[in-house]
């Protein structure tokens, strides 16, 4: 059954509706929503922040959570297919939460279970909760999405978020974005070509800072890296700092999906334009948003 | 055609490979399994003149009719093909070969950590973005396959 495998999987219309929803949850006592459902994380690869969000968010809507995480994950499968898996979580529960470290795991689950599979992160290729998060912090920010420019800054390559971000903006209408990268940290040519909206590829941050309206900050996926030669070339390649900050426009935001290594300065984080903190206090609130959506509406 | 009529006899029963690109009859004959061992009389001509091609290869197989899969397999190496299905000396059917809009199991993702690659239930499948020049999307992971590399998994060229 399709869950929230890509960003795709969701219309304007659908996003609009969590963003709206969400927005009731920010300052609403939760209610039972998901009581008597269990939700299962299924994390075959090390997560803390997505993993406690999700389980923070099933428990709020009265929930039950199983699951795994990073190395249990490994004991749960002793060498067993992602498919029998899935099986086993299909039987134990309402709706499968699952990271993975291979690209389009969370498709292939879809098509084995006839429970609602949400993708947490597919190895370099989508984290569609975390668009949600994004899209949602701008427009807390601007009020709206369209029209705006957008810089994004770092791992174009190997950051699932940037491809769901990339493709959760094909919704909207921003006005232009930058694609800010080293050459061999590119955004991917077949994301590139799906794109319905103006974007310019850069290398240098200072070259466009001063026009964008959200500068969109990613880590460098290390783990992603087949080569190590080739993440030692570029893993200090940019940094966000506060002489980038200076040239940015007065009410401009800063976001990173964190956790941040060392592109983003720390004395940054004190500037009224960082808005990362902020915008991790919404994967919460969104992602019960999400479950509500999959689990109740779904059932 | 006249070089082909030179030299090859018609068939009685069997199925007409043409306007196969130049130099790929081997590779045609190697996706439909036939090595010449199976006792099969074929006639390949390589690099005979035509109007479509410029330069082209055919291949007659006799008392083989090509199949629905076997086709839509050489419509990725040769998609200009035709395939003609020969009963008494007579074309009785004509085929123009169509690119699927989806491939199954037949190729490889090139991207090694695609769950294609890495889970045995997990079957290849690749949609069709376009036929000229050859390109299919992984629906699983989204990288592209082209013509090259299509041809390097099909007859390992």
């Amino acid at each position: 059954m399709p869950g929230l495998v890509s960003i795709y999987d969701l219309t304007r219309r659908d996003m609009e509706e969590i963003f709206e929803d969400t927005e009731k949850r920010l300052n609403a006592q939760p209610r039972k929503e998901l009581s008597g459902k269990i939700v299962s994380l299924a994390f075959f690869e090390p997560s803390t922040r997505t993993y406690l969000s999700f389980e923070t968010a099933a428990k709020k809507l009265g929930a039950e959570v199983i699951g795994f995480t990073g190395e249990e994950a490994i004991s749960v499968a002793k060498g067993e297919s992602l498919a029998d898996t899935v099986r086993m979580l299909e039987n134990y529960s309402d709706i499968i939460v699952m990271r993975h470290r291979f690209d389009g795991a969370a498709k292939f689950a879809s098509r084995v279970t006839s429970k609602p599979v949400i993708n947490a992160g597919d190895g370099k290729h989508e984290h569609p909760t975390q668009t949600l998060i994004d899209l949602f912090t701008v427009r807390r920010n601007f009020g709206y999405i369209d029209n705006l420019t957008f810089g994004l800054l770092g791992d174009l390559k190997y950051a699932r978020v940037v491809n769901s971000l990339l493709r959760g903006l094909k919704a909207f209408k921003p006005k232009l974005v930058y694609l800010i990268s080293p050459e061999p940290l590119a955004a991917r040519r077949e994301i590139l070509e799906e794109l319905n909206y103006p974007y310019k590829e850069v290398r240098e941050p200072h070259d466009v800072i001063g026009e964008v309206d959200v500068l969109y900050v990613t880590r460098i996926q290390k783990e992603r890296f087949v080569d190590e030669q080739e993440y030692e070339r570029v893993k200090e390649s940019y940094k966000v700092d506060l002489r980038l900050v200076e040239q940015m426009k007065k009410d401009a935001i800063i976001l990173h999906a964190l956790p941040r290594v060392q592109e983003i300065d720390r004395r940054v984080d004190k500037d009224k334009r960082a808005k990362y903190f902020e915008q991790a206090s919404y994967g919460v609130p969104i992602r019960m948003s999400v479950l509500v959506k999959y689990g109740v509406e779904r059932a | 055609m006249s070089s082909a009529t030179l030299t090859v006899s018609k068939i009685r029963n069997g199925t007409v490979i043409d306007h196969i690109p130049a130099g790929r009859s081997l590779a045609v004959l190697k996706v439909l399994g036939i090595t010449g061992y199976e006792g099969l009389r074929i006639a390949i001509l390589m690099n005979v003149e035509s109007k479509k091609l410029g330069r082209k290869d055919i291949v007659k197989i006799e008392d083989k009719v090509v199949d629905e899969r076997e086709a839509s397999i050489i419509s990725l190496i040769a998609p200009e093909a035709t395939i003609n299905i020969v009963r008494d000396f007579n074309v009785v059917e004509k085929r123009n070969l169509r690119l699927p809009e989806t491939i199954k199991g037949l190729l490889k993702c090139p991207n090694p950590l695609c769950v294609t690659n890495n889970d045995p239930e997990a079957l290849s499948e690749f949609v069709k973005v376009s036929e000229k020049p050859l390109r299919l999307r992984c629906v699983y992971c989204d990288t592209y396959l082209n013509e090259a590399d299509v041809l390097r998994q099909v007859v390992g060229q």
